[in-house]
Formats: C-alpha cells, sequence, structure tokens
C-alpha cells in the first residue's frame, strides 16, 4: 500500500465555528502522479491542503505521509519530510534577489555544503527559465515569474510531494501553456498534488483527479472517469462537462 | 569578489577607527570610547531588529542584565574583571533566553508591547533592589579594581583601545553571522516568515536564537559600559535605553553591518554639537531624526546601499 500512495488521509474534519469545512475526508495519493484537486468555490479544498501541509490543524482525523502519521508535527516538519508547498497567493521573499530565493528554499538541505548549494540554485534557475534574471530583486518582477519563481523555490527543495495551490491564477494563456509544460517535466521526478480552477490545465496535466463539494470528498478517479460522473456534473462540472 | 569586498570595508573601518586615536584631540577620544560601546549595544539590536525584523522596545534589560551583572558580582562577589564581564554577559543572556521563551509567543505590536514590558518589569526590580542597586543614584566601581593582568582600563589610552578590541570582535563576528546560512535564514524570516516556515525552517528556532545573541551582544557592550566607565545605575535600564538602540539603527540603517556604528555617531555629535548652541537640542536632535526618516527611511548605510553600493554587506 505504502508503495502506491505517498499520502493518506483518515477521517480528516475541519470545524469552523458552525460551518463543516472538511467533513471525514479518506483521500489517498498515489506516488509520481499528478492528482488535481478540484471543486466550487468554498468546497474546502484549500482548508484540506492547509491540513495536509500543517498550516491548518484538524478538527478530527489523521494525515499519513509515507506510512508515518504526521498528524500531531508542525508545518516546518512535515516540509522537512519531503513536502513542498507554493501559495494560492504568491508568496516569495519580495526584498531578496531571485538567486537568494532560490538559495533560501535549496538552502535548508545544502547550506552546509557550498558547491553543491550554488550547483543547486544554478541548475534550478536554469531549469526554470530565471537564470538571466538571478540578480534582479524578486518584486521588480512580473507577477507571472513571480509565480514561476515560486515554483522554482519548491523544486529546488526536491520534494517526494509537491503541493501546488492554484498555480494557474492570475496568469495569462501564454503563461499557463509555459506552466503545463513545466508540469509535466516535473511530473517526471515528484509527485504533484494540484490544486485548480482551469479546467483545461486540469485535463491537460493530471492523471488522477478527486473533487470536493460542500467539504465532502465527491469522486476520484481518471480525468475520463470524472468527466463521466454525473453527481460530479451535477455537483460541479455541469455546462464545462465538455471543456 | 562581494566575500572580498566586504571583508575590505570592514578592515578599513577598524583601521580608521585605530586612526582617529592618534588624530583626535583628548574629549573625541573620550567620545570614541563611549561611542564604540554603545556600538555593540546597536550591532546587537540590529541583528533582531534589521535582520530579523522583530522590533524589541525592551533591550535596556539586556544592556542592563550585562551592567549589573558585572558592577554587583564586583561590588559583592569580589570578582575581578574578567569573571565579572563573563557573569553579567552570562546573566544577559540567561535573561534573553527566558524572556525569548515567553516574548516570542507574540508577534507585532504584541511583542513591542511584551518586551517593553519585561525590560519595565527589570527596571522596577533594579529600583525594588535599591538597598544593593543604589537605584536611580547608581553606584560606582572604584578605579582600583578597573584593571586587568596589571593594565590600568581607567587611562584614555587602555579604554580606548579596550572598547575598540570588544567593538572590534563584535563587529567582525557579527558581519560573518548575517553573512552565514544562519544570518540568511533570519533575513528570510524578516521578509516572508510563512515563507520561511513552509521552506521548512523551525522559525521558533530561529527567532529564539536570534534573539540570545542579540541579548548577548546587548550585554557585553552593558558590561563594558560599566568596566570602563566605572558607573552602574537604573537610567541605563529605563525605557529611553531601549529607544535608543532603534534610533541609531533606524538612522544608520537597519540590516547593514556599518549601519549601527554609523547611527551612534551620527546621534552622538549631533547631540554634541547641537547643545553647544543652544538648550533645545533635542528639538534639533528631533527635527533631524524627523528629517532623516521622511527622506532616507532606509537610515544612512541602507540608503547608501540603495544608491550607490549595493554590495553592501
Amino acid at each position: 500500500m505504502a508503495a502506491v500512495s505517498i499520502l493518506e488521509t483518515k477521517g480528516l474534519t475541519k470545524i469552523y465555528g458552525g460551518l463543516q469545512a472538511n467533513t471525514d475526508i479518506n483521500f489517498s495519493l498515489r506516488r509520481n502522479a499528478i492528482t488535481a484537486l478540484i471543486g466550487p468555490n468554498g468546497a474546502g479544498k484549500s482548508t484540506f491542503v492547509g491540513m495536509v501541509s500543517g498550516r491548518t490543524k484538524p478538527t478530527n482525523g489523521s494525515v499519513f505521509f509515507e506510512g508515518q502519521d504526521i498528524s500531531r508535527l508542525p508545518a516546518h516538519k512535515r516540509i522537512q519530510l519531503g513536502m513542498a508547498y507554493t501559495f494560492q497567493i504568491t508568496s516569495i521573499f519580495p526584498g531578496l534577489t531571485v538567486e537568494d530565493n532560490v538559495a533560501l528554499a535549496a538552502g535548508r538541505k545544502l547550506a552546509h555544503d557550498k558547491t553543491a548549494h550554488a550547483q543547486k540554485t544554478a541548475a534550478v534557475l536554469d531549469k526554470i527559465g530565471l537564470g538571466d534574471r538571478a540578480d534582479q530583486v524578486a518584486s521588480d518582477l512580473s507577477y507571472g515569474h513571480q509565480r514561476v519563481l515560486e515554483i522554482a523555490m519548491g523544486l529546488a527543495q526536491d520534494p517526494k510531494l509537491f503541493i501546488l495551490d492554484e498555480p494557474t491564477q492570475g496568469l495569462a494563456e501564454g503563461e499557463v501553456d509555459a506552466f503545463v509544460t513545466l508540469m509535466r517535466t516535473m511530473a517526471k521526478e515528484t509527485t504533484i498534488l494540484l490544486i485548480e480552477h482551469n479546467m483545461r490545465v486540469v485535463t491537460e496535466t493530471a492523471d488522477h483527479v478527486a473533487v470536493l463539494d460542500q467539504g465532502r470528498l465527491l469522486a476520484s478517479g481518471t480525468v475520463d472517469e470524472i468527466h463521466a460522473n454525473a453527481a460530479v456534473q451535477a455537483a460541479y462540472l455541469g455546462t464545462t462537462a465538455n471543456a | 569578489m562581494v566575500v572580498f569586498r566586504s571583508a575590505a570595508l570592514h578592515s578599513c573601518v577598524l583601521l580608521a577607527l585605530v586612526a582617529l586615536f592618534f588624530v583626535l584631540p583628548a574629549y573625541h577620544v573620550g567620545a570614541f570610547s563611549r561611542i564604540m560601546v554603545l556600538a555593540i549595544y546597536a550591532i546587537g539590536y540590529n541583528l533582531l531588529f534589521g535582520y530579523t525584523g522583530l522590533l524589541s522596545l525592551g533591550h535596556a534589560m539586556f544592556f542592563a542584565a550585562g551592567m549589573y551583572g558585572f558592577g554587583l558580582s564586583m561590588n559583592f562577589g569580589g570578582l575581578t574583571v574578567l569573571p565579572a564581564f563573563a557573569v553579567g554577559v552570562t546573566a544577559a543572556g540567561l535573561l534573553s533566553v527566558a524572556v525569548g521563551f515567553l516574548a516570542l509567543r507574540t508577534i507585532g505590536v504584541a511583542f513591542m508591547i511584551v518586551t517593553l514590558m519585561f525590560a519595565q518589569t527589570f527596571y522596577l526590580v533594579i529600583l525594588y533592589f535599591g538597598e544593593y542597586t543604589r537605584g536611580d543614584e547608581g553606584f560606582i566601581i572604584q578605579q582600583a579594581q578597573r584593571s586587568i593582568a596589571g593594565i590600568d582600563l581607567t587611562t584614555e589610552t587602555a579604554r580606548y583601545f579596550t572598547a575598540f578590541i570588544l567593538f572590534a570582535i563584535c563587529f567582525l563576528a557579527m558581519a560573518r553571522l548575517v553573512q552565514s546560512p544562519f544570518g540568511k535564514r533570519l533575513v528570510a524570516i524578516r521578509e516572508n516568515e510563512e515563507r520561511a516556515r513552509m521552506l521548512g525552517y523551525d522559525v521558533g528556532r530561529l527567532k529564539l536564537a536570534a534573539l540570545v545573541v542579540s541579548g548577548l551582544f546587548s550585554g557585553v557592550a552593558g558590561a563594558a559600559y560599566a568596566m570602563l566607565f566605572g558607573y552602574v545605575g537604573a537610567s541605563f535600564a529605563a525605557v529611553h535605553y531601549s529607544i535608543f538602540p532603534l534610533l541609531w539603527v533606524l538612522l544608520g540603517g537597519a540590516g547593514t553591518t556599518v549601519g549601527p556604528l554609523i547611527g551612534v555617531i551620527f546621534m552622538f555629535y549631533l547631540i554634541d554639537v547641537s547643545s553647544s548652541f543652544t538648550n533645545a537640542y533635542m528639538l534639533v536632535a528631533g527635527i533631524a531624526l524627523v528629517l532623516l526618516t521622511l527622506f532616507a527611511p532606509q537610515g544612512i548605510a541602507g540608503t547608501l546601499r540603495k544608491r550607490a553600493v549595493s554590495w553592501l554587506p
């Protein structure tokens, strides 16, 4: 079981006051694949990944990462186990250079080895296409480049699981295409959990799709299975079923 | 290249301070002894405020812990200078661990208020034990006691170079620290704490470490002040001694290695010069502060870095 799934949640529940943001979610994430988590606004997607990454404390339930119960670990310990997380609202170090941003991400594991650290930083910058902007202050980058930088910071950590919270939000069409290509190369090296609104990105990248609706896991399966699922169509896809 | 340049810059600063001893008149040599000791305090404050982004309004307690740790252990414990110095620095270190554990549970304005309250408590404790501390009036450490291995620290030369050696150690140590991975992580916390946490850094531990190092430097400054100037008094634990390092660092340039020294020199001579013209010297100081804050919000060194020398460490 552990070989197939990298992450599992059991009975994961979050209650804010009277609102059930997540109800009893039993979820299993396949290793070395892209899984998209979709659902209408307010379905509880961000709450769910918040509980997975440790930013949000669950009311009930547990999270297992590579078979280990991580429910009680603080966020930074979960990251140290091999998760990386990009925020829904771009979160970089605005006052530092692009290079320093990536170096900080790579530095948690590599800071003791200067050569390896510098090589890793340069390699990630190259891969992501920000090599020629290495000395630029991050806040001077365009919005699209800032999003790419944040993904670079994730890659620099060599994560086993990469959680991307709405990475294409606010990107222009052309930038979305570049992102789709990037996702496909990333998928060869890591497991990706993608929270995404843009159905085109989902159909073009995801191997599996999980659908959240009103805090419950409504369905999960391949893209085709989800397309064919009547409950999903009723709850979410509606007229975009043919997208 | 950057490493080489910053090493060159730091050496030049230290060489200039040595040279000043030989060219300055006696009054200014005395002033610079004081400036260097206070600059150690500012350097310590800068680590927490300038690099980590935590604004403390209570650093006077760490300065005073060093000062009283030194003074009381000499006068009541019968220690000589060096062990007393160690007691002072240890006292400041222990206090910063204790305060850090409690105050770092808060952030932003709450952190400012909590540190301010701790410092006020410390100040009142000093007054409460007036029998030993002599309260506001303070006490003197006898000239005869203030010597290391037969060297009388009360002469102008010994005082200047003791202050210089302590300053040089702290200055270079801090320059190295802020350019180390540890220093970079503190800057990451200042820039975006949540991002730093979500890169897997233990933000709580890093902040505590920054506060303790900051407290230790402040303690070194406090103990050095008592050692070189022979006076220990509660006014050094009062609130304005918590505000001073903030002003020095803001003026000189927060988050730069040379900023604290520049800030102390600037502020010292601003008050010194203006008070020779007018009684309202605090007004002059106040106006200068407002102008600098308006037109050079990153301080002197910070503005230099932005405008001309981007490699400034």
